[in-house]
């Protein structure tokens, strides 16, 4: 079996190491058709780009991507201040000046390099790229799984098998976790930053995004191929590790089947009939864009569907959404549907005791999932103010840069860079715990009306520390547990994980009467019922 | 300010110190020289493991001593002056008292076998013996077996740590069935079984006789009563514990195994008491025994014996008897008395149910004549503690209980319910046909509510 599961751990290294060396191969030499096609595409009109980047892009072999986005960089550059000049010029008409300024090219020269660059690439990989998904995907997903299966057996019979997380480097913030951490991130920042570098990745996929969205794969299909697999893969991990658990099996699977099938396959579906791709899921704020205008207008003209859209994602978000945290807690969403949450409860599980449960982290929590729930909903205002009046900037602030800094600073680094990448080291929920706005949204109402609760068997605790140490939000479970009081927490993502962790059977999640919910206790179960009662009157 | 003075910083202490302070202003010092803060001494077997750190069997973050003005002294006690109130310290200058609470929990019982102080055979109790294991067996090449001896529940963890790190175990049993003492011979027998398909060296009926050691003064190998001899790195001696009081035998607070004291938890000088797993009561009626080393009684006297000394004077009444463990993957709960066979008075009847392949069993204690419940032992199984404290306060029969199992089930959502197999074996022993009720919300949560 150990022979077994390291043979998995090299066909996975193999797997990774090849996947992330395509970053850095390959060789482009565009020709004149596809730059048309680039210049089609993006929109580009330039007559003085047209022949800029015939003489200094075409013919000729460029040793990397990003030598060509340099290049790139350079012809956009001449033709703006070319088009920005003549705009300027004296004596140039009204008409004149608009039509040069209708020239100015604004796609940014990464994503010019990225299509250009795809069009274009050569050598071993852009050339062999099926047997490079097989040697990159193929081989990551087979070694990945020859290392988990065999715990069937490795892991001896089916409980709780903690055994040695804070013996070992990957799980207790060693060297190995600071390596996942570093590769993470820079995974990221790759992606959102400088997706020209993942040219490779999408030429691997290219045959699946033809398949099923009947066009080429983006950078964003590599991210949502990738993250549907790694959930199917570290979900059979969840399955052989809670097996005795069922509310873990359900759980999930129903992750697994929402990402796979609503935030996947759905939208790509919809992309291939051409509807507007939408994940029907994803709630707003969390879909912070929602009613960016370009939604809205892509919405409204897109006829019947775009409407229903419309109106589902506001009911989502307004009654859907309360109502059933009402009844079930936030867990529904945050730890049974959410993409979010799917990836935290299947990649992220090893490390769900990296949350700190300090009491000067809880007040950075509230501080900070709170400021952005504000913060998106300010957007929101004044993107809707801009929407319906027209105004492009509210309170002497333009939407668009208010927008923009949330996208950057919210969506791409919370969410991406430091949700994910930050795994390894704080935790497998660092994005829902203290930036995601829906969840603070839901944690309103779950800790003010809702039926939901953990609740505590009386007098039954030891105060081992178990639930708290494996509590991915962070909670101090222990400090409710051992004084007979249930846990009522707003960030409370209902994953179960502290009551399958407990060696007392302390702890169950369910539903009930919201009287009596929060139940604060002197004296615990167990003792004199008649000073039990005495101190309740107190 | 009145100066209360605590001895012992385990759950025992500690409670009585929160909730002392909690209603008074009184000037708290606890002194202890096993660890500079508390922490649950039953989670020092998920530390081994690796489950945990140490800081994760911290319940209180190091700030929350001071905020609550809780002074935490480390220092041993050496002795008690009585007379002048004062406490004589090992290095730090003596400490005096208005009030002292001792709360200096057990020690590991050793039963005097030849051999036991070579080097490898510990105990499992203090920090300082976890400390002492993480040398002693560190992995399966340092520790190439080890020896358990004493079946309980501390043997069992014991078993359990070693085997996380794949040291072959061999535990050694005096009963003819784990845990015999206490338990029903049937749960007993589910116990064994499990114990064994874990991969454990279970011996029944065997006990140790004599430690033998190298030269250098480790240990080398065990005797059993059965004249086998068993190599081995490490003797790992889980045979009960007893009070740790050497300290106050010289004073003159009265002292049997423990330190004597009436249903107040007084001892016989004015102003010192003792609480936890060191108290030994003298008032106490029922089945309960006079020492109980838990956890939870240790909870329940820290938490009456702070109203005492905050005015409200009461006595220790401890509820109904309940207890958890934890066997390997078996969970167990109890909740009244569940006798084991050997000691089941005449009237007590016991209704098993077991699952046939799963480790899931449940036993009823009921009395004979009147069918009311005694008590339960569940395995694999969670219970409702707030449910079944108000049967055995209402003293409800089998039928009714069994009926309004479902509310009783603690088991985490969608886990498989039982009752049907349940109700079933009750149809067969009895011959009666029980209709189940649903769980109830208003029955749980009001369980004196009698028309329901």
């Amino acid at each position: 079996m150990r022979r077994i599961q390291q043979l998995g751990i090299v066909f996975f290294l193999v797997g990774l190491f090849t996947f992330s060396s395509t970053v850095f191969v390959g060789h482009f030499s565009p020709n004149k058709a596809q730059l048309t096609a680039l210049m089609a595409e993006k929109g580009i009109t330039s007559k003085v780009f047209e022949s800029s980047a015939m003489e200094t892009l075409t013919n000729r072999s460029f040793k990397n991507i990003s030598a060509l986005k340099t290049a790139l960089s350079v012809v956009v550059e001449s033709t703006n201040d070319a088009h920005r000049a003549a705009a300027k010029k004296k004596g140039a008409t009204k008409r004149e000046r608009k039509e040069a300024y209708g020239y100015v090219i604004y796609s940014a020269p990464k994503d010019l390099a990225f299509v250009l660059g795809k069009a274009s690439a050569k050598g071993l990989v852009a050339e062999n790229s099926l047997l490079f998904f097989w040697l990159s995907f193929g081989l990551g997903v087979l070694g990945a799984l020859l290392f988990i299966v065999p715990q069937v057996i490795t892991e001896g019979s089916k409980g709780i098998k903690n055994n040695g997380i804070y013996k070992q480097s990957s799980t207790s913030r060693g060297l190995i976790a600071w390596g996942v951490f570093a590769y993470l991130v820079s995974f990221y920042l790759l992606l959102y930053f400088a997706p020209h570098y993942a040219i490779h990745w999408t030429l691997l996929l290219d045959p699946i995004s033809y398949a099923l969205n009947g066009g080429p794969a983006s950078h964003w299909f590599v991210y949502g191929f990738m993250y549907c697999v790694v959930m199917v893969v570290m979900a059979i991990r969840m399955y052989i590790k809670y097996r005795h658990v069922n509310y873990q099996l359900l759980r999930t699977t129903s992750v697994l089947f929402f990402q796979i099938v609503f935030a996947f396959l759905i939208p790509e579906i919809m992309t291939r009939l051409q509807l507007p791709a939408t994940d029907f899921k994803n709630a707003f704020p969390l879909d912070y864009d929602f009613f960016f205008s370009w939604n809205l207008n892509k919405l409204i003209d897109s006829g019947g569907l775009g409407l229903f859209i419309l109106v589902w994602g506001i009911v989502l978000t307004l009654v859907v959404v309360p109502v059933m945290v009402y009844f079930f807690g936030k867990r529904w969403y945050c730890s049974w549907v959410c993409g979010c949450g799917g990836l935290a409860e299947t990649l992220g599980d090893p490390y769900r005791q990296h949350s700190s449960k300090s009491l000067f982290s809880w007040k950075v929590e509230r501080w900070l999932v709170h400021g952005v729930l504000v913060f998106a909903v300010l957007m929101t205002a004044a993107t809707l103010y801009s929407f319906f009046t027209g105004h492009s900037s509210l309170l002497g602030i333009r939407t668009q840069s208010i927008q923009n800094t949330y996208s950057f600073l919210i969506g791409a680094i919370f969410a991406g860079v430091i949700g994910t990448g930050f795994y390894p080291i704080f935790g497998n929920r660092v994005w829902c715990r203290f930036g995601c706005p829906l969840a603070a949204y839901l944690g309103f109402v779950q800790r003010f009306k809702s039926r939901f609760r953990i609740t505590t068997n009386g007098g039954q605790c030891i105060s081992c520390g178990n639930c708290s140490t494996y509590c991915e939000m962070g909670i101090d479970v222990r400090a409710y547990a051992q004084k007979g009081e249930n846990i009522v927490r707003s960030s409370c993502v209902g994953c179960g994980v502290c009551s399958a962790v407990c060696p007392r059977g302390v702890l169950k999640l369910e539903q009930g009467p919201e009287e009596g919910r929060i139940n604060p206790t002197e004296i615990l179960l167990g003792n004199d019922v008649s000073l039990i009662d005495l101190l309740h009157k107190k | 300010m009145e100066q209360v003075v605590i001895i012992g910083n385990g759950i025992a202490g500690i409670t009585a110190a929160r909730h002392i302070r909690k209603n008074s202003d009184a000037a708290i010092r606890v002194i202890s020289s096993e660890s500079p803060h508390f922490f649950s001494r039953t989670a020092l077997m998920y530390v081994y493991m690796g489950h945990m750190t140490f800081e994760h069997t911290k319940p209180y973050e190091d700030w929350f001593w001071e905020k609550n003005r809780i002074d935490l002294i480390q220092d041993h006690v050496t002795q008690i002056d009585t007379e002048n109130k004062l406490l004589q310290l090992k290095s730090l200058d003596p400490i005096p008292y208005d009030k002292l609470i001792i709360a200096t929990g057990s020690k590991p019982r050793f039963f005097q076998w030849p051999g036991q102080e070579l080097k490898g055979v510990q105990g499992l109790y203090h920090k300082r013996d976890l400390d002492l294991l993480e040398a002693n067996a560190p992995n399966a090449q340092v520790c190439k077996r080890a020896i358990v001896v004493g079946g309980g529940l501390i043997g069992i963890e014991l078993a359990e740590m070693l085997h996380s790190r794949h040291i072959p175990v061999t535990f050694l049993v005096r009963e003819q069935n784990f845990w015999e003492g206490v338990l029903p011979t049937k749960n007993a027998q589910l116990l064994n079984k499990h114990i064994l398909s874990q991969g454990i060296d279970l011996r029944l009926n065997t006990e140790l006789k004599e430690v033998f050691g190298e030269s250098n003064g480790r240990v080398k190998s065990i005797l059993t009563n059965h004249n086998e001899h068993i190599d081995c790195d490490l003797v790992g001696i889980a045979t009960g514990v007893q009070p740790n009081i050497d300290f106050i035998k010289n004073s003159s607070i009265h002292t049997d195994k423990g330190v004597l004291v009436n249903k107040y938890l007084e001892t016989n000088i004015e102003g010192i008491y003792a609480i936890g797993d060191c108290a030994q009561q003298t008032e106490l009626s029922g089945q309960r025994k006079p020492i109980e080393a838990v956890w939870y009684t240790g909870r329940m006297m820290g938490e009456t014996l702070a109203q005492t000394i905050c005015g409200n004077k009461t006595a220790y009444k401890p509820g109904h008897w309940f207890n958890s463990a934890k066997f390997f993957e078996v969970e167990y709960q109890t909740y009244g008395w569940v006798n084991s066979d050997r000691r089941k008075p005449e009237e007590e009847a016991h209704f098993h149910w077991q699952h046939p392949s799963e480790n899931i069993a449940l036993s009823l204690a009921y009395h004979k004549d009147s069918q009311v419940l005694l008590g339960v032992n569940s395995f694999g199984m969670r219970l409702r503690h707030v449910v079944l404290d108000g049967w055995l306060t209402e003293q409800r029969t089998l039928e009714y209980v069994l009926a309004r199992w479902a509310d009783a089930l603690f088991d985490p959502e969608f886990t498989k319910n039982q009752l049907p197999e349940l109700l079933d074996t009750y149809q067969k022993t009895f011959g009666k046909t029980l209709q189940p009720l649903k769980k109830n919300w208003s029955r749980i949560l009001n369980p004196f509510k009698k028309s329901l």
